[in-house]
């Protein structure tokens, strides 16, 4: 077995943070890692959290740590802070409310960055979760600010994705609804002794409910909840419909394993294609210089976008040009 | 899509004290240099900081102190390092750090003290030479 | 209105000032001004010159007046200097009690005429000297306080009846001062008669200096019963000092420093009446803390404006009825991190700047900073140099000679305005949150700082700001500074002191005290009766605190950077 896997499953702390590094940084050679690790894959729950900057995500995830924890069940944690488009850098300051679990072994926190490259992130967030998996993490949170599509496709890889939310956000509601109210498994309402909470709920529920439908039969319905994170109010409570969201999933869900039941094989596979081809094709194309040649033909009119996209593409998939 | 390997640093507060100006300006300042910058926070011990920096795989810790308890707080940190295998990480440290005690720390592996007045360019400028991802 | 100037006036000035301008714009066309942008430290733009024009409106008795008459621009006494100096008030604090009693004794002896003590940073969170998280701290950045015995070695052979003692004490205030009042009746004084400060402001700490314990709303009640307490009981007692201070050494600009501290005097005010206390009542016992920094004009017209703010504050927004309600009295640092370690004896140059500053102000009591405050603790030596320095700016210069020597500069008149005006602004933009207690939870004073914070740092580093011997005029060559070290034996010494008081003191006694503070902190009763109890009975600052950790929780640093 591969000494990396070895060490990653056998839970060493040092390899495991390596191994993302690895993941993250793009390192060709992490693949054949991955590959040995996914057998161990499968057993943790992945609970994603998304909302506004400033609705409180960390602290909930540092109540929730406290929770978990005292069921003496182990828990990953992946913070996503976003990338500066300006200099490539990145403050990754989650783990600052999260930091008194430092100590504890059965705690592992990891603070990622956004890095701005397409699909990517994505990618690289799924990878990070198999090699938390495999090192025998009972849950998994990921954190991410819902904004970007990328961050909102991270939340969709949970099992459990959670959508947090203050009162007296009335212009971000509407927001999330555009993007990722569908995605939503169970609502919060953070620092829910402010004033708007009622006027919140009741938006929050319009618009579920503004979709019986879908409901019909059984189906799940998102709960939404009430929480003060920074006083632990709520918190037990919430995760209490986690559990029954969960309980939901394995009832309903057909194959052994939800992290590895069809629709999310699918849903990874189909990912992991078309992140591979993009990386591959575009790489490909950059290094023998045709990509470039080929915007210098448009450029000088010589070609147009769409042929010369053809010409770039088809024949790289052993297709032919129309 | 090859890129390159990111620079990833830590910037923590060892101790009680709560002078955090510094420390700040600095995770803004290596943000801007385009690393990716992992804060502690405030009030942490030695220990805290150590397994994060391992947790996060970090190839530098920033440790900043400005109650003069650097004696203490920054050789322990060397040390926990060492203990876990996990002294390839490079500690540098700054603030209130009077002259006798700097080179003490330099001897026991701190590899460098910013002292006050040392402007974010150059702090940037020793990092970008002194920490290569390893 | 009666105006100080006749609006006739105002037609020549414009005419004549832009013959000047003019005249001007001829010589700056063949070199260029000195600098492209003339600004304050804390980058607000200064003109080429000031007239009667930039202070069109002033009307003299709404405005400024004479000290000790509303709105107080010009001195909250009416004698200001020419009854009394300003309290000379070294900050000091290092190492043992003991240690520090000895810096007391001497700064008394040199002419110094009240007490500030410094606490060491496990004292300041509320922690003893044997807990795992003070390793290292102990006496480094002042006294190491565990016990009331501690309380009375400090200040031991004191004359605590004459002289006042300030503490700058924050998550602990209550049970320090409850030490300070065990120790005094010890002594045999009346609660009646003790005097002195506690800091005793939180809503600072979460905006600035970041010594934290509690989170903020239990922080406010714990300060509402400390002034509740005083009025009733030690009526000669402030008990909270309103500070600026941190606020401008974490990095705001002069006005943010204005507007937030007024904006947690607000705070606390409101706190203070919602407890059914009478603002005549407690109002008077307010004091205020502010930074004196670099930029002299500009510290100067801050706390002119301060004055006149908090008087406006007082007397329309809450309605208080006694004068003593609307005088913001206060105690001025010289700016700690204005200090370089470069060059370092250009400190005593720039602290003597800023100290002058503060009396030109009218400030009711002034710490300068010592040479070295940026290397280490203060040796005696420069702790001696800094007091001469005000004994100086006193008895010397002549400067306390008259009463606000610059007001009706057109230029200081003009900037005390507009300080005021934009502070305000603040403070609505505050009010608009829902107040300072939301304001914190929202981290806007925390973003606002550091983002000035950041901005000064690029400013000095792009050499748009000189700092002398840091940036400019640089030396190779450095004058080697003397800096005082901290027995690092002292640590052991003080946990064994700790311990044998453990082991002789009535543990039961201090159980039943501790559970009395539960009781109190659970409930509403006022907790400050209990706490003198449990410092009585030798419980320690950390097994107080630790009660107030259990039923209130702990607050921890959400990282705003």
């Amino acid at each position: 077995m591969d000494k990396v896997v070895e060490k990653v499953v056998a839970g060493d702390v040092r390899s495991v943070a390596r191994l993302i590094r690895d993941i993250d940084d793009g390192i060709p050679e992490v693949r054949e890692s991955l590959k040995g690790l996914y057998p161990y894959t499968g057993n943790a729950y992945v609970i994603g959290i998304t909302g506004a900057p400033g609705v409180g995500k960390s602290t909930l995830v540092d109540q929730m740590l406290s929770h978990i924890r005292k069921k003496d069940k182990t828990v990953g944690v992946l913070a996503v802070d976003p990338t500066s488009p300006f200099s490539g850098g990145a403050i990754l300051g989650d783990r600052v409310r999260m930091q008194r679990h430092s100590m504890d072994s059965g705690v592992f926190i990891r603070s990622l960055a956004t890095r701005g490259h397409f699909g990517g992130l994505t990618q690289s967030t799924r990878s990070a979760i198999d090699v938390l998996d495999a090192m025998g993490k009972d849950y998994i949170i990921v954190e991410t600010v819902g904004v970007g599509q990328d961050e909102v496709d991270v939340v969709k890889t949970a099992h459990t994705t959670v959508i947090v939310v203050i009162p007296g956000m009335g212009d971000d509601i509407q927001a999330i609804k555009a993007g990722i109210l569908e995605t939503g498994d169970i609502f919060l309402i953070n620092k829910a002794d402010r004033e708007g909470t009622d006027k919140t709920m009741s938006d929050l529920r319009l618009m579920i409910e503004m979709d019986q439908r879908k409901y019909e039969g059984g189906k799940w319905k998102p709960p939404i909840l009430k929480t003060e994170s920074i006083i632990d109010r709520g918190v037990v409570e919430f995760l209490e419909e986690v559990e029954k969201h969960k309980k939901y999933l394995t009832e309903t869900t057909e194959g052994l394993e939800l992290r590895k039941s069809k629709g999310k094989v699918r849903e990874e596979l189909g990912e992991m294609v078309k992140n591979r081809l993009i990386q591959e094709v575009l790489s490909k194309l950059t290094e023998t210089g045709e990509f470039d040649g080929a915007v210098q033909a448009i450029v000088e009119g010589k070609t147009d976008p769409y042929s010369a996209c053809d010409a770039l593409v088809l024949p790289r998939l052993g297709l032919h040009t129309g | 899509m090859k890129q390159k390997r990111k620079v990833r640093v830590m910037v923590a507060k060892p101790g009680l004290d709560g002078h955090d100006r510094g420390a700040r300006i600095i995770a803004r300042a290596y943000r801007d240099a385009g690393f990716e910058v992992v804060y502690t926070g405030l009030h942490q011990t030695p220990e805290e900081i150590v397994e994060a920096a391992i947790q996060e795989d970090v190839d530098m810790i920033g440790l900043s102190s400005l109650a003069g308890a650097h004696k203490y707080l920054f050789p322990r940190t060397v040390e926990l390092l060492r203990e876990k295998g996990a002294d390839d990480i490079v500690v540098c440290g700054g603030g209130i750090v009077p002259d006798e005690d700097i080179e003490m720390l330099k001897e026991i592996g701190i590899k460098k003290i910013f002292t006050p007045g040392t402007t974010l360019e150059e702090i940037v400028k020793w990092v970008e030479e002194n920490v290569k991802p390893r | 209105m009666p105006l100080t100037f006749d609006q006739k006036v105002f037609g020549d000035i414009r005419k004549a000032y832009k013959r000047w301008q003019e005249r001007l714009d001829k010589v700056f066309s063949t070199r260029s001004e000195r600098l492209e942008r003339f600004s304050t430290v804390s980058d607000m733009v200064i003109n080429r010159i000031y007239t009667p024009s930039d202070i069109k409106d002033q009307d003299f008795p709404g405005d400024l007046g004479f000290p000790g008459e509303y709105p107080f621009t010009r001195g909250v006494q009416p004698s200001m200097y020419r009854g009394r100096l300003w309290t000379m008030r070294m900050f000091a604090g290092l190492g043992s009690p003991t240690d520090t009693n000895q810096r007391f004794h001497h700064l008394v002896k040199e002419g110094q005429t009240g007490l500030s003590t410094a606490f060491d940073m496990p004292t300041l969170m509320g922690y003893d000297t044997d807990s795992p998280k003070a390793r290292g701290e102990a006496g480094k950045c002042g006294v190491a306080i565990d016990t009331l015995k501690d309380m009375e070695d400090l200040f031991e052979g004191l004359p605590i009846e004459e002289i006042t003692t300030s503490m700058t004490i924050n998550p602990p205030a209550p049970v320090i001062w409850a030490m300070y009042i065990a120790m005094a009746e010890k002594r045999g004084m009346d609660r009646k008669r003790i005097g002195g400060t506690i800091q005793n402001d939180m809503l600072k700490e979460f905006v600035a200096q970041k010594t934290f314990m509690c989170p903020p709303k239990p922080s406010v009640r714990l300060i509402t019963d400390t002034v509740e307490f005083g009025i009733k009981q030690v009526p000669r007692w402030n008990t909270i000092s309103i500070s600026g201070y941190h606020i401008r050494e974490a990095g705001s600009t002069a006005v943010q420093e204005l507007a937030f501290t007024l904006a947690d005097g607000i705070a606390y005010t409101e706190a203070a009446r919602e407890r059914g206390l009478n603002v005549d009542d407690f109002a008077p016992r307010f004091s205020f803390f502010f930074n004196s920094h670099l930029d002299f004009f500009e510290e100067i017209a801050k706390f002119r404006a301060a004055r006149r703010m908090w008087a406006k504050i007082m007397k329309e927004r809450f309605k208080a009825q006694d004068p003593r309600s609307w005088w913001l009295r206060f105690h001025t640092q010289t700016a700690g991190c204005s200090l370089t370690a470069q060059q370092a004896y250009n400190n005593v140059v720039r602290t003597s700047l800023q100290a002058l500053a503060a009396v030109l102000g009218g400030t009711q009591s002034l710490h300068t900073n010592s040479l070295d405050e940026v290397l280490a603790i203060p040796t005696e030596e420069a702790a001696t140099i800094a007091l001469r320095t005000q004994q100086i700016i006193a008895e010397e210069s002549g400067v306390a000679n008259t009463i606000d020597p610059l007001g009706g500069s057109y230029f200081v008149e003009r900037l005390t305005n507009q300080m005021e005006e934009e502070a305000f602004e603040i403070i609505q933009r505050i009010d608009d949150m829902g107040g300072m207690l939301a304001a914190i939870e929202k981290n806007y004073p925390q973003q606002e700082i550091a983002d000035a914070a950041y901005h000064y740092q690029r400013q000095i580093d792009g050499n748009e700001k000189t700092v002398v011997g840091v940036n400019k005029y640089v030396m190779s060559e450095e004058i080697p500074v003397e800096v005082i070290e901290i027995d690092e034996e002292l640590e052991r010494l003080q946990i064994e002191k700790t311990n044998r008081i453990k082991n002789e003191r009535d543990n039961r006694r201090v159980k039943e005290s501790l559970g009395k503070v539960g009781e109190a902190c659970a409930g509403d009763e006022n907790t400050m009766e209990s706490l003198v109890e449990a410092v009585k009975s030798h419980a320690t600052l950390q097994e107080v605190c630790d009660v107030f950790r259990e039923t209130f929780g702990v607050y921890r640093d959400p990282g705003v950077y």
